[in-house]
């Protein structure tokens, strides 16, 4: 039985000699194989005396175990070697740039008006469009300019025929709206406008966005409100006031110049007021049933007080160097 | 409006420093714009006689002068203005005296004592320049602080007032609102009627009644026109932004600024005949003061006399009867036009003027008169002569209807609390006159507002009043907390903003106005919509599309040295109808330069025609079909009209190689165009069983002549397909050995599917065969083997 042990202690020797997979193989079958050192021992078995066969069968069972478990410990360790030296060879720089797509953006315009839609839609307001090139009757008569009025000299018109111009507000939308709908109603126009106006702090283009509230119990107090809430949301600060100055606009009375707290000192921001008897007039709701207040803001200067532009122009030249920034 | 702050203070002074009282015009909506001092802080300048002056010295443009300025003993002082000499009265700065920039010492110059500095405008700040040493009148009394002397210590506030609030276009008009405001006393002026001291008059006719409501004349003879105008007067017409020109008209200019009445002075020996109030015939022509010739419209008002129009009324006076420096006689005219008589006229005309303006917006009717005499007295203490009896025409003023105001309205439209009492008081402090019973007040707005004619304008004059900084912001009340709608079948347009950005596209907004050149060039519309009055040639008409807008910004970022640009723009396009015009909303890109940003791991390769087909088969989720179409704009060989739903909807193409020539384009960009509309529609997404069983995938290439498209041979073999066949798709396309000249291999993936079973081999087979056979029978395409 000296024998035995000494084959197991050879194999475990062998087994650990090999480095590679079909070195080990190899030194396998040299114990396991046809003629193996253990095959022959096996083989060899018959040799013996039935009494003596159990006994020499188990001990060679035993080693036979043994052996085994010395070429799987053996083979896991060369299989991990080798796992260990593929994936260190699989190494990358993680820090090498990504395979680049590019990604665009949205215009500073347009993440305002996003802003600004969102919070209004937060408290029921909906969204409503009209046409750019209206009629003078929308832009102007049934928001209470009559013709002549010295209110449409105050508005630098572009014309495109005796009956159209270019809308020069979005309050047209709240007479397409309310000649649509009844109350009660809470819209904001956003859009384009446009005013024969152009140096450096005006475009003969730019955003408006016109709010509108029409129920049986609105205020003056609420219009204030609702232009505070916004403000205070829209800047994400809780200490901005509003300051109403009395103002002048045909389609609102009492109309109001909206101002907001800014750097210590106030702000114009845009101009407010409860609708006029005769705009409801001329879409047929009862102003003494109904009470409504419209508000417009312009949409690049809040811009430009959210992110710190200080040029308008800035907004339509397109320079990537600009757009890039509003991620 | 533009005056001055002390003139204000003679009417009304309430105790307000300046900033105090630009802070209450502003909060009651009379909104200052402006507020400037009219000359910097100096101190120690005196009025000064200069007794002698000598040469100096040593220097040959200086003077030794001896100057009095009212102490005991005369000043030595050395002075360099040409215009120094004996006998002329001047500024001084004394010794210690503070000046803009400077202070006066003790000094020498040039070896010669000097106790002081004679003054120019310039170094005290009063002009930007001026040629030598202030020269005041003989009568400037010796020793004054030059400060008080010019009424130096004032400041000019300028308002920038809203079209309604005309009883505010004149310093006595704001002094009544601040004294409203205030409560602070009004010191009126006490005007006297003028006694008729001369017989001389002229008749006058109002036969536009309406339009003229009240006219008042007066002649004034034997007035001297060369009289000086008072430096006071002088000077608050200059701090009201008006230049002294005569004495006559500075004294009308005066009164209009005074009290709001603009007023006309004719030279009455250039008067032919009466004087008639009418509306211009047709033809008629006027000069005009300004030397402007006008062609005059029958709606407008003149005054005329024998020989025709003398003055277009309310707007301008004609030049033939203007007063002159030969004057003598004047005719004073006070009138009273109404709003809608004038306004727009002076427009029409290409004029705005003090009074145009102003009778445009309304002048108080009820001080017609008052404000002649006022003329009168200014024009008899300033240039004399002898006042005649004023003719007045009055006809029908404008109406003061009475108007309500309930409390209770008034309290729930502004959502504070009121009460009677406070109401009451409030209108008091105006001084309308009311009555009033129940909380229900009846008010007859004044003469001079033009702007209550409804139950909000008086709760508006309340808030004014009541002050709108005391306002508070209220949360609003709900009507319920009904949600808004949310069609899931729409998409917004920002969706589809969202899209193109992720594809590396930089939104951009474009004007709506462009280059006509563009719209006929690019867009083919030669009949484009312009407008009549353009900012600029190059922004003349409205766009019909959007990518005039887009290859400017283009060229704008190229000029930049940006190698690589994609941009986006979603906007409103305009094209003209039968019936006014129509406007659609576009969403157009533009790329240009390689498909990739540079970077390590992909070769460059310049952005083509497939790329951006890519980003709108994304922007329509794949719903959309591209034919071969012609566009001018486009490159011929390389432009597909994109359709969708069996409507065309837009175009994707190179641009034109003419076009990038135009722009200067190094390399070529590929554009496209769609309806924004029909992207925003979508399917309720509605499941369907998925298979159970085992899909087939099978590859076949079919050779076929050039000129057949991809998209026809897909049509035919879906038509022709059998049911199991889910998805037939393109993965190659080959030319060269082996397929012939003319000819293209393209190679389609099957993929096949039962619901209900898996496939058999022979099913598989036939099912590609009858996908061939269909290919073949229409295209003549060759299974490639």
């Amino acid at each position: 039985m000296q024998n035995l042990e000494e084959i197991l202690k050879n194999a475990q020797g062998e087994f650990d000699a090999c480095a590679t997979l079909v070195d080990l193989e190899q030194a396998k079958a040299r114990f396991l194989g046809k003629s193996g050192a253990l095959t022959e021992l096996l083989k060899g078995l018959g040799k013996l005396s039935v009494e003596e066969r159990p006994a020499a069968g188990a001990a060679i069972n035993v080693v036979k175990q043994g052996v085994e478990q010395a070429l799987q410990g053996r083979r896991n360790a060369i299989l991990a070697t080798e796992q260990a030296h593929k994936l260190g060879s699989e190494t990358l720089d993680v820090t090498l740039p990504g395979r680049g797509r590019g990604r665009g953006r949205l215009h500073p315009v347009t993440l305002t008006l996003q802003r600004i839609e969102e919070l209004f839609r937060s408290i029921g307001f909906e969204v409503a469009e009209g046409p750019e090139i209206e009629t003078d009757f929308y832009n102007f008569t049934a928001l209470n300019i009559p013709e002549d009025h010295p209110a449409r000299a105050m508005h630098d018109t572009f014309y495109v025929d005796e009956q159209h111009v270019l809308r020069t507000h979005t309050s047209p939308v709240q007479v397409h709206f309310m000649q649509d709908r009844q109350p009660p109603l809470r819209i904001i126009a956003p859009g384009r406008v446009y005013r024969v106006d152009s140096d450096a702090t005006h475009s003969p283009m730019f955003h408006q966005v016109e709010g509108l509230w029409v129920d049986e119990q609105v205020s003056f107090a609420n219009l204030k409100g609702v232009v505070q809430d916004f403000l205070q949301r829209f800047f994400e600060r809780d200490d901005l006031q509003v300051r109403f100055r009395p103002s002048f606009f045909p389609f609102t009375e009492p109309s109001a110049e909206m101002d907001m707290s800014w750097n210590g000192g106030w702000l114009e921001i845009g101009g407010c007021g409860m609708v006029h008897p005769n705009v409801f007039g001329h879409v047929g709701i009862d102003a003494e049933k109904y009470r409504g207040f419209a508000f417009g803001l312009g949409v690049e200067r809040l811009a430009m007080l959210r992110y710190g532009v200080n040029d308008l122009r800035l907004f339509f030249e397109s320079d990537l160097r600009f757009l890039k920034q509003f991620v | 409006m533009k005056f001055s702050e002390n003139w204000l203070r003679s009417f009304v002074n309430p105790p307000l420093d300046s900033a105090g009282l630009n802070h209450l015009l502003t909060m009651a909506g009379l909104e200052v714009e402006a507020q400037t001092a009219v000359a910097p802080a100096f101190s120690g300048v005196v009025v000064a006689e200069i007794l002698s002056a000598e040469k100096h010295p040593d220097a040959d443009r200086l003077q030794v002068l001896k100057v009095d300025v009212g102490q005991t003993e005369p000043l030595q002082i050395v002075c360099g203005g040409a215009n120094a000499r004996a006998g002329l009265k001047s500024a001084c700065a004394l010794v210690g005296a503070k000046l803009p920039g400077f202070d006066i010492r003790q000094a020498k110059v040039r070896g010669v004592e000097s106790f002081g500095m004679m003054c120019s405008e310039k170094e005290l700040g009063l002009a930007t320049d001026s040629a030598g040493i202030i020269e005041l009148p003989a009568d400037a009394s010796l020793g004054q602080d030059i400060r008080a002397y010019f009424d130096l210590d004032d400041q000019v506030f300028e308002l920038k007032l809203t079209p309604n609030r005309s009883d505010c276009l004149s310093v006595a008009g704001v002094a009544r609102d601040v004294s409203a405001l205030t409560g602070a006393g009004l010191c009126l002026l006490g005007i006297p009627e003028a006694a008729a001291t001369s017989q001389k008059g002229k008749a006058v006719y109002v036969e536009a009644a309406t339009a003229c409501p009240r006219y008042c004349g007066r002649v004034v003879n034997g007035v001297n026109a060369n009289a000086l105008t008072p430096g006071w007067m002088k000077r608050r017409l200059e701090r009201s932004g008006l230049r002294s020109i005569s004495a006559l008209v500075d004294i009308t200019n005066y009164v209009l600024l005074e009290l709001g009445q603009p007023l006309h002075a004719f030279d009455l020996s250039k008067l032919t005949g009466d004087i008639v109030v009418r509306f211009a015939r047709s033809g008629e022509k006027i000069a005009l003061l300004n030397e402007q010739l006008s062609e005059l419209q029958t709606d407008m008002l003149v005054i005329a006399d024998d020989s025709g129009p003398v003055a277009l009324a309310g707007i301008m006076g004609g030049s033939v009867t203007a007063v002159s420096d030969t004057t003598t006689d004047v005719f004073l005219e006070s009138a009273f036009f109404a709003p809608a008589a004038i306004a727009g006229k002076a427009r029409r005309l290409g004029l705005s003027t003090d009074s145009s303006f102003r009778f445009e917006r309304g002048v108080d009717f009820a001080g017609t008169r008052q404000c002649l005499e006022r003329a009168t007295q200014l024009v008899l203490e300033i240039c004399g002569g002898y006042a005649g009896e004023i003719i007045e025409q009055v006809a029908k003023f404008p109406e003061r209807a009475p108007v309500r105001l309930r409390v209770q309205r008034a309290a729930a439209v502004l959502g504070i609390a009121l009460t009677e009492e406070k109401v009451a008081g409030l209108l008091n402090r105006l001084q309308f006159n009311f009555s009033v019973n129940g909380g229900v007040f009846e008010v007859t707005p004044p003469s001079y507002r033009f702007d209550i004619a409804i139950e909000e304008d008086l709760i508006e004059e309340v808030v004014r009043l009541h002050g709108y900084e005391h306002l508070p912001a209220l949360p609003p009340m709900s009507d319920g907390l009904a949600m808004l709608p949310s069609p899931e079948e729409r998409l917004s347009l920002d969706s589809l903003r969202q899209t193109l950005a992720a594809a590396d596209y930089f939104e951009t907004i474009n004007y709506s106005f462009i280059d006509a050149a563009w719209e006929r060039g690019l867009m083919g519309n030669a009949d484009a919509i312009s407008l009549r009055n353009p900012i600029a040639s190059n922004m003349s008409v409205m766009r019909s599309g959007l990518w005039g807008g887009l290859l400017e910004s283009l060229q704008y970022n190229l000029n930049r040295k940006q190698e690589r640009v994609r941009l986006f723009e979603v906007g409103a396009c305009f094209a003209r109808r039968e019936q006014g015009y129509v406007e659609t909303t576009r969403i157009a890109g533009l790329c240009y330069g390689d498909a990739l940003p540079e970077q390590w791991g992909e070769a460059a390769r310049e952005v083509d025609f497939y790329d951006v087909k890519a980003d709108v088969e994304m922007l329509t989720r794949g719903r959309t079909r591209f034919e071969a179409a012609q566009h001018q704009a486009l490159h011929p060989g390389q432009s597909a009209r994109v359709i969708l739903d069996g409507q065309a909807i837009g175009w994707l193409g190179g641009l034109h190689p003419q076009w990038q020539q135009y722009y200067g384009l190094p390399r070529g960009a590929v554009v496209f165009e769609l309806d924004a509309v029909p992207l925003l529609v979508r399917k309720l997404p509605a499941y369907t069983e998925v298979a159970k069983f085992p899909l087939v995938r099978r590859d076949i290439a079919l050779v076929v002549d050039e000129t057949v498209s991809v998209q026809a041979l897909l049509d035919v073999m879906l038509e022709a397909r059998a049911e199991v066949v889910d998805t037939i798709s393109l993965f190659d396309q080959y030319r060269g050995k082996g397929v012939g000249d003319g000819k293209k291999s393209l190679a389609f993936l099957v993929v096949m599917q039962d619901t209900q079973r898996t496939l058999t081999d022979e099913e598989v087979d036939a099912a590609m065969a009858r996908l061939v056979a269909a290919a073949t029978k229409k295209y003549g395409a060759v299974l490639r083997s």
